[in-house]
């Protein structure tokens, strides 16, 4: 783990279990535990409850057992957490900066100039006043997750949300996400089925079991940051990226 | 720009051709006035007798104007209730729909027996109008994004917070084709109301005199109020249709023009 960051805890989720009405079960004694200012990924196949986690991470969906604690006792209130849906999940009927203002607005949070830094850290200035058909895929994900960033949430959850791009977009916003963490120093936590993505971003990578999730392991990636082009292309890189392949296939059941 | 000679042209020469042709029906049977007039004798009585008929016109279109308002008002809240409060909506959907799959002409005559004429008419607009609103605008407010919910849940949002800035926008496409049925309607409703008050009616819409140049086989009339009415009806429809444009174009896929 890096050395600047503190080990509070900012939540940790303590032998969640997820339980659907239609009896799928999602998540089994899901234990997790987030530091804050930490860039963290859940890696995992389709249906392993990965996104089960970050819903009930954010309170949008209660654990059948087992309970998320917040830092200090508190919770994870509005404000306190941004959101990243795997599509942009924007309001069609108004333009990028009305868009990102929203969780202010609903907030009742008079902050100006924060609609602005949000834009600006996202390069979408000149983009303000599009609306979200007239934008990319690209940006559009850039302006979710300036919406995200908005209330400058101290835990930024992200669900897939490159998933659906192609991958020189993705690579550009891979770097763009982790300057902001840099500079926000905000605790991450990023569902993604991509080994390279995970590894490229992550400081610590949780390689979950599917149905029901469970951790499997965890993995370390004690690469420095910040992380570019170089690394990618890396030994490092390469060697991370086949260790972690090979327990996400013991995870799987399967033969390394 | 061919295209648009074309669609423009294409209707006005089908127009040229339909009326020469019923000119010369007329001309060449010597068919009198009273059973089909030449569109020569139909345009003079048109401004011969264009007091009366733009005084009708001005009854028909204020009460289609009144009854188009209150079925967007009653519509539109009505769809509100019901998203808001699902014992509302079972309460009184049936109700909706019983009233209508009702003919409203068969409707009319009861209305005529219990409100005075003009409200009955009113009445009758509305009953008819109301329905698509309703139907539509509830149709809109439940198909929002299930994401943007989850993330005005996110965010805590209040109940009217979500229907205010979500649930309502999200629904305008959908209310606005509403409203664009509606208008076409609320003028029926008037009409119908109208043509079952008859001779019996103290009315003065287009309607009216449409009855009335029938029992007094002022045919030529007949045809000048009815033109009245159709022309009536696609104002209302450009109308709303403008509406519908100015308020989508920026964001619905229904008004934007394709790229090709």
């Amino acid at each position: 783990m890096s050395p600047s960051m503190s080990n509070q805890p900012v939540v940790s989720l303590r032998q969640v279990g997820k339980t659907f009405a239609s009896g799928l079960r999602a998540l089994d004694h899901f234990d997790l535990s987030v530091s804050d200012g930490e860039f963290i990924s859940l890696l995992g196949p389709s249906g392993c409850g990965k996104s089960t986690a970050l819903r009930i991470i954010a309170g949008l969906s209660a654990p059948s057992e087992g309970a998320v604690e917040w830092e200090g006792n508190g919770t994870g209130n509005a404000g306190k957490i941004g959101f990243v849906f795997q599509e942009p999940t924007l309001m069609p009927w108004a333009d990028v900066a009305a868009n990102v203002r929203l969780p202010l607005e609903l907030a009742q949070i008079e902050a100006s100039d924060a609609v602005g830094r949000a834009l600006a850290r996202a390069g979408l200035i000149d983009f303000a006043q599009c609306y979200p058909r007239e934008l990319s895929g690209g940006m559009k994900m850039r302006a979710s997750i300036a919406r995200a960033l908005v209330t400058e949430p101290q835990l930024l959850l992200m669900d897939e949300p490159f998933a659906a791009l192609d991958e020189i977009n993705r690579f550009k916003l891979n770097d763009d996400l982790l300057s902001v963490w840099q500079e926000l120093r905000r605790t991450v936590i990023f569902v993604t089925h991509s080994v390279f993505e995970s590894v490229y971003l992550s400081q610590r990578i949780v390689v979950m079991t599917p149905r029901p999730g469970r951790v499997f392991t965890e993995i370390a990636i004690p690469a420095r940051y910040p992380r570019d082009e170089h690394f990618r292309t890396s030994a490092d890189y390469a060697g991370f990226c086949r260790q972690v392949a090979q327990s996400l296939s013991q995870a799987m059941g399967g033969a390394a | 720009m061919s295209e648009r000679v074309l669609r423009v042209g294409l209707p006005v020469f089908v127009l040229v051709l339909v009326v020469a042709a019923w000119h010369a029906v007329v001309q060449a049977f010597a068919i009198p006035a009273y059973v089909l007039p030449t569109p020569g004798l139909v345009l003079s009585t048109l401004i011969a007798d264009g007091d009366l008929l733009w005084h009708s016109l001005l009854v028909t279109l204020s009460i289609t104007f009144e009854g188009f308002v209150l079925a967007t008002i009653g519509g539109i809240a009505m769809a509100i209730a019901f998203n808001q409060w699902r014992v509302v909506e079972y309460s009184l959907y049936p109700y909706a729909v019983i009233l209508q799959v009702t003919p409203v002409i068969a409707i009319a005559p009861l209305l005529l027996i219990y409100l005075p004429q003009p409200l009955a008419v009113l009445a009758c607009a509305w009953i008819v109008a109301f329905f698509p609103v309703l139907a539509n605008t509830t149709l809109g407010l439940s198909s929002v994004d299930h994401n943007l919910l989850t993330l005005f849940d996110l965010y805590k949002a209040s109940r009217w917070q979500v229907l205010w800035k979500l649930k309502l926008p999200a629904a305008l496409p959908q209310m606005l084709a509403g409203l664009r049925i509606a208008g076409g309607l609320s003028l029926i409703g008037a009409v119908v109301a109208e043509i079952a008050a008859g001779s019996a009616g103290a009315g003065s819409g287009l309607a009216y005199r449409i009855a009335e140049s029938g029992y007094r086989l002022n045919i030529p009339r007949m045809f000048a109020a009815l033109f009245l009415l159709s022309l009536t009806g696609v104002a209302i429809f450009f109308v709303l249709s403008a509406l519908s444009y100015f308020m989508l174009h920026r964001w619905h896929e229904s008004a934007v023009k394709r790229e090709r």
